[in-house]
């Protein structure tokens, strides 16, 4: 694949960007968390910032599943597994912990309190946990051929969920967690079939954000370095790479354990969002879910993939009710008209943010057409089956197996391919070569 | 090769912006009635108040006045596997919304339902009921069917302070989320009771055998309250199996639970389930009846099942056969708005639950939360189709229950006995 | 005994199916090189198609009573040629295009295939009165082609073991057709164009072998006998989980273990592993049972078979790659 050789030999001899990234990753992604917390929040209100809370999560999720699958060309199907075995663990420090310290799991108001950090090292313990899984899974499987991780993890996935469903009662108060023996932790006390629940809801925009910006940061400091490349190099033509000398099987088992850490970790921030867990998180159902991320995003762009988890996590809740951005029409059609107008003008005269601007009035045309088509379908649906609550979006996973069907057959590599956004924001990119080709 | 990068730039920044669509909508809504609820800087990390301060900032929340129609909100499974739950609820809250404002609506105001689909989906679920509360500001949230997504959107309700009725959530978590959380189905423990009264006093049975779905939270917990009653009654439960929902082969449990010589097998699942199981365990030849809950009422259950599942019984809200002239009424009414479909619990139980909210916003002071929480928890004797329903003080349906024997052609469930608590 | 012996009949039973289906996996996967993720979903396809056809046909004979003999064949004819004509379909739409690009493309597109399949089949409109297409989203109880009899009762003390005329039909019908594939393979000539192809595409296309053409047949052939299973599977147990149900999924899974614990690419591997993981996930519920039990103190047994099953699989690959009868492969530099 002449674009990703491409792509990495032009990248821009470490800029600013860089250097700020390899200094202080954590006040880049601090930044990050305290504006998204401060900011966004507040902008956003109660509800949305519900959305951007697992919006997230989400990113968390599919950033991390594009170390292996993305970059490594390897495929795995059991992230949700991962996930899963964070999400639990963190759970589980997080209550258990609250009840033991505290004796009760409420959640304590304030910013940074307490519990927020024991959240903090239950989902760190969890990260370490599924790292663990993830070493034990990856190793047998990733000496073998590409196919085979992906039916390895995909069963991997399945014995998660099995396990839990056969954990043991959850323990609801202090005093039975006082008194409980060897018969109550063994099985662990995660909740089983029914779930586990009452786990306090810490996982605020801040730490979302600042756990989201760290992952990001990662997988980006990963992809160009120089294991990076080689990961990369794995994935396009893995004879070549041995060749070069490329310890394949230790790279490739070692950004398994790194996605599979970062799944627990984005794991146990889930767990901490006011939902229940159960373990049908851990099924194949999830884990296509954030395959579907990946794909649609591209396979090895980081933000590609982060766009797609965050417009795939926005789009349903769109589509819930679409009559509602239709009407803030004045406002989007305002916006798309001079962002584009503006746009235009700004590449004129040369501007580098110019695509940037058409972009966004392009976005904003875009969601208004988006929430016109939706409301129209819907309208349509409701006069031709009579049922006054049907709503397009039932229809969205038939749309999203035609949209990965399509995606492979018209542009394999992904909205983005390998490249990122600001990729395409640089100018005059020297011989282009024959892009958007798969591997030749 | 400049237009393709263009081209692509666009739709990427598109996608970006589609996370901002949030605040595009916010501000259109801005002018458009009550504000959402706690609107804190910080609400952010704020999400999830705990139940002793629940409800205040509600309180504060001028109640939605005036004229216009009165939103109330519905969240249930309208997709996925469980999408049969969620569209009968769906139709029985229809139902009364439509008789409610045909006979005047709330002195004249008119009922609209807010609907979101949680794809029996955890995370969905909770983004549903903060949509339905603090975007559209509905007064009421009635939903879920499935205890485990009702676990997930009562918090969100019990925090703004906006009441919710489950339908039929069974599980007794539910309602201990807090003040602001209403059922009016029965509960596990007392489901899980009649059919160990019923088994031990009606069918004299002194040895009994389960068979649960092990995914199932709902049959799990009927499981093991109705172990807990039929040896508080004097039987004995010879053995206890499990399977998976969806799972096709029994053989195993079922040979194993032949080992046991039951006089009953209490079989708790969901009906899309026991019509294998049946199928199976008279081609075992074991002939004890079985015995099931709320899970198995559903039309289909007599087809998929077949003359397998002749003289099984189960508990149930109600008996479509019932004797009683609400109920027959309802049935009517239902067919005739649905095409001639006979209505199962699930929608008797929406169908009661939006009524008891309809009749509690009549005696409420205001439609604000917790005055509005306050006239449903003053529900005495109110008459349904399910029953009388009183809201005891933990916020649960105190009523009785129904034994169905599936029987008569086409097969049916016919009542049997009356269970009260 | 008498519940070994029961247990063991249902293996066996089960068991051939499994193996029907691994036939489908391993073909492709001869050929193609890319696990076929949409193959459990026309098994599903297949179940289904025997229902729709079934109800038709007995409401539009108005056949009461038990149904005709002919109508049993007739209806799986049906479901082969609707499974095989969406195998073809889907070869051609899907994965020919896709021929030169990476596996992991495929692998996705194949994904994509699949969610398609179960979630359009779960779509329902109403299209005669008494007629809705594709399936809906509610189970339904497959009529009975065949007498529910007996076949033969044995009585161990107080327990029988019964063999069921179902479990004879499904047992012949699929050594039946896995013999008509052996023939297939091994004794015609598009047999050897499959092997050829399978072996090297380049030098088959060089030897004058039409790829293009062999590949879709081998999809066929795949489908149909994806197809058989599927109708024979609803003639086991006739109440049908809806089409998207995730239990599916894991059958066509379990299916696709036993095509890797054989030896994937090899067809008499795939009809040993069937029977195998059958085997494996049937008696390991048997035999841990009373162990696992009380250790938990509840039953976990029939929680845990997907875990056998799994672990058979982790264990295989880690001992012998290759499966049980496959060989060793070389890649090439």
């Amino acid at each position: 694949m002449q674009s990703l050789a491409d792509n990495l030999a032009h990248q821009p001899a470490r800029g600013v960007r860089d250097r700020v990234l390899a200094q202080a990753p954590w006040g880049v992604a601090l930044l990050v968390a305290l504006v998204v917390h401060f900011v966004l929040g507040p902008v956003l209100g109660p509800y949305w910032s519900q959305v951007a809370t697992q919006a997230a999560i989400a990113v968390m999720l599919a950033v991390s599943l594009n170390i292996v699958n993305g970059y490594t060309g390897q495929f795995s199907i059991g992230h949700a597994g991962f996930a899963a075995v964070g999400g639990f663990t963190g759970a589980a420090v997080s209550y258990y912990g609250a009840l033991a310290l505290w004796g009760g799991a409420t959640k304590q108001e304030g910013f940074l309190v307490p519990g927020e950090w024991l959240m903090v090292g239950g989902s760190l313990l969890g990260a370490v946990l599924a790292a663990g899984l993830g070493y034990i899974v990856g190793l047998p499987a990733l000496r073998l051929r590409g196919d085979y991780l992906a039916i390895v993890t995909l069963g991997f996935g399945e014995i998660v969920r099995v396990l839990l469903q056969i954990s043991g009662p959850q323990l609801f108060e202090a005093d039975d967690l006082r008194s409980s023996g060897f018969k109550q932790w063994f099985p662990p006390p995660l909740g089983g079939a029914q779930g586990f629940t009452g786990v306090p809801t810490y996982a605020s925009l801040f730490w979302v954000g600042l756990f989201a910006a760290l992952v990001c940061i990662v997988a980006y400091r990963i992809k160009f370095s120089s294991p990076g490349r080689a990961l990369l190099s794995s994935r396009e033509d893995e004879i070549a790479a041995r060749a070069m000398g490329v310890n394949l099987a230790r790279y490739k088992v070692r950004a398994f354990v790194l996605a599979a850490a970062l799944a627990g970790l984005a794991g146990g921030l889930y767990a901490h969002t006011g939902v229940v867990m159960q373990p049908r998180e851990a099924g194949f159902i999830k884990s296509f879910e954030i395959i579907i991320f990946v794909v649609l995003g591209g396979l090895g762009s980081i933000s590609g993939v982060v766009l797609a988890a965050i417009g795939l996590t926005v789009l349903p809740e769109i589509l819930r009710d679409p009559q509602r951005l239709i009407e803030a029409w004045g406002l989007l059609a305002a916006v798309g008209v001079l962002a584009t107008v503006g746009g235009v003008a700004m590449r004129r005269s040369g501007s580098r943010w110019a695509p940037l601007a058409v972009g966004l009035g392009a976005t904003a045309l875009g969601l208004l057409a988006v929430a016109l088509v939706a409301s129209g379908a819907n309208a349509l649906m409701r006069s031709a089956t009579g049922d006054p609550q049907a709503n397009i979006g039932k229809y969205r996973m038939i749309f999203y197996s035609l949209m990965l069907i399509g995606a492979m057959l018209l542009r394999p590599q992904g909205l983005m391919g390998v490249r990122e956004v600001w990729d395409h924001f640089r100018r005059a990119r020297p011989a282009p070569g024959r892009p958007g080709g798969a591997a030749t | 090769m400049l237009s393709r990068r263009w081209a692509l730039s666009i739709v990427v920044a598109g996608l970006g912006l589609v996370a901002g669509a949030g605040g595009c909508e916010k501000k259109s809504e801005a002018p458009k009635g009550p504000a959402p609820a706690a609107k804190t800087p910080d609400s952010g990390s704020k999400a999830g108040t705990e139940a002793p301060k629940a409800g205040g900032a509600a309180a504060d929340k001028a109640p939605p006045s005036g004229t216009g129609p009165i939103l109330i909100g519905h969240y249930g499974s309208l997709t996925g596997s469980e999408a049969t739950f969620g569209k009968s609820t769906s139709e029985g809250i229809r139902l009364a919304i439509k008789e409610f404002n045909a006979a005047g609506g709330l002195n004249g105001r008119m009922v609209e339902v807010k609907e979101y689909d949680t794809k029996g989906d955890a995370k969905e679920a909770k983004l549903a009921v903060e949509r339905l509360v603090k975007s559209d500001g509905v007064v009421a949230v009635l939903g879920e069917v499935a205890s485990g997504l009702s676990l997930a959107g009562g918090p969100v309700c019990q925090e703004a302070g906006v009441p919710m009725i489950s339908p039929s959530s069974t599980n007794p978590r539910v309602t201990k989320i807090g003040d602001m959380i209403f059922r009016v189905c029965f509960i596990d423990p007392f489901q899980g009771f009649v059919g160990a009264k019923f088994a031990r006093e009606n069918l004299k049975a002194a040895k009994a055998a389960m068979l649960y779905d092990q995914k199932a939270p709902y049959s799990v917990g009927l499981a093991q309250e109705f172990k807990k009653a039929f040896e508080k009654l004097g039987g004995q439960v010879v053995a206890e199996q499990t399977y998976n929902g969806g799972d096709q082969d029994f053989t195993a449990q079922l040979t194993s639970i032949r080992g046991g010589k039951p006089d009953v097998i209490y079989v708790p699942g969901y009906y899309t389930d026991i019509g294998n199981i049946a199928l199976q365990t008279r081609k075992l030849n074991i002939s004890a009846p079985l015995l099931g809950g709320d899970g198995w009422d559903s039309e289909e259950l007599g087809k998929i099942a077949g003359d397998a599942i002749k003289g099984s019984f189960y508990s149930n809200h109600y008996a479509p056969d019932q004797a009683d002239a609400a109920v027959k009424d309802f049935i009517k009414r239902y067919q005739a708005e649905f095409n001639g479909k006979t209505p199962d619990g699930l929608a008797a139980l929406g169908y009661d639950a939006a009524c008891l909210l309809f009749d509690a916003m009549k005696r409420s002071k205001s439609l604000g939360g917790r005055d509005l929480r306050d006239a449903i928890a003053a529900t005495r004797d109110f008459k349904g189709v399910t029953g009388s329903i009183t809201i005891d003080e933990n916020r649960d349906a105190k009523k009785g229950a129904v034994i169905v024997e599936m029987a008569g052609s086409p097969l049916g469930p016919k009542f049997r006995a009356q269970i009260n608590p | 005994m008498a519940d070994f012996l029961q247990i063991l009949v249902t293996a066996v039973a089960v068991g051939s199916l499994y193996a029907l289906i691994a036939l489908g996996y391993t073909m492709v996967y001869g050929i193609l090189k890319f696990i076929n993720f949409a193959h459990s979903d026309v098994f599903v396809l297949g179940a289904w198609t025997g229902f729709t056809a079934s109800t038709l046909l007995i409401s539009r004979f108005s056949i009461s009573g038990p149904p005709p003999l002919w109508l049993g064949p007739l209806v799986l004819v049906t479901a082969m040629v609707v499974c095989g004509l969406v195998g073809f379909t889907i070869e051609r739409l899907a994965y020919k295009p896709l021929r030169k690009a990476p596996r992991l493309n495929v692998l996705i597109t194949a994904i994509g295939v699949s969610l398609l399949l179960q979630n359009v089949g779960q779509l329902q409109f109403p299209i005669a009165p008494d007629l809705a297409l594709p399936f809906g989203a509610s189970p339904k109880r497959m009529p009975e082609l065949l007498p529910d009899a007996a076949l033969l009762t044995m009585s161990f003390g107080d327990n029988q073991v019964v063999i069921g005329l179902v479990d004879v039909i499904i047992v012949v019908s699929a050594i039946t057709l896995m013999l008509a594939l052996e023939v297939l393979v091994y004794r015609t000539r598009l047999g050897a164009a499959m092997r050829a192809v399978s072996f090297n595409t380049d030098n088959a296309a060089l030897m004058g072998i039409p790829v293009d053409r062999v590949i879709s047949i081998t999809f066929v052939t795949g489908a149909m006998l994806a197809a058989a299973a599927g109708f024979l599977y609803s003639m086991k147990y006739p109440g049908l989980n809806q089409p998207a149900h995730e239990v599916w999924v894991l059958l066509g899974l379990k299916a696709f273990v036993a095509a890797v614990v054989g030896g994937i690419g090899n067809v008499r591997g795939a009809v040993l592993g069937g029977f195998l993981i059958a085997l494996i996930e049937f008696m390991g519920q048997f035999v841990w049972a009373r162990t696992l039990d009380q250790w938990f103190s509840t039953s976990m047994a029939p929680t845990l078979r997907d875990v056998y099953v799994f672990a058979v699989l982790i264990i295989v690959l880690l001992v012998k790659p290759t499966g049980l009868l496959g060989t060793p492969i070389r890649e090439k530099v």
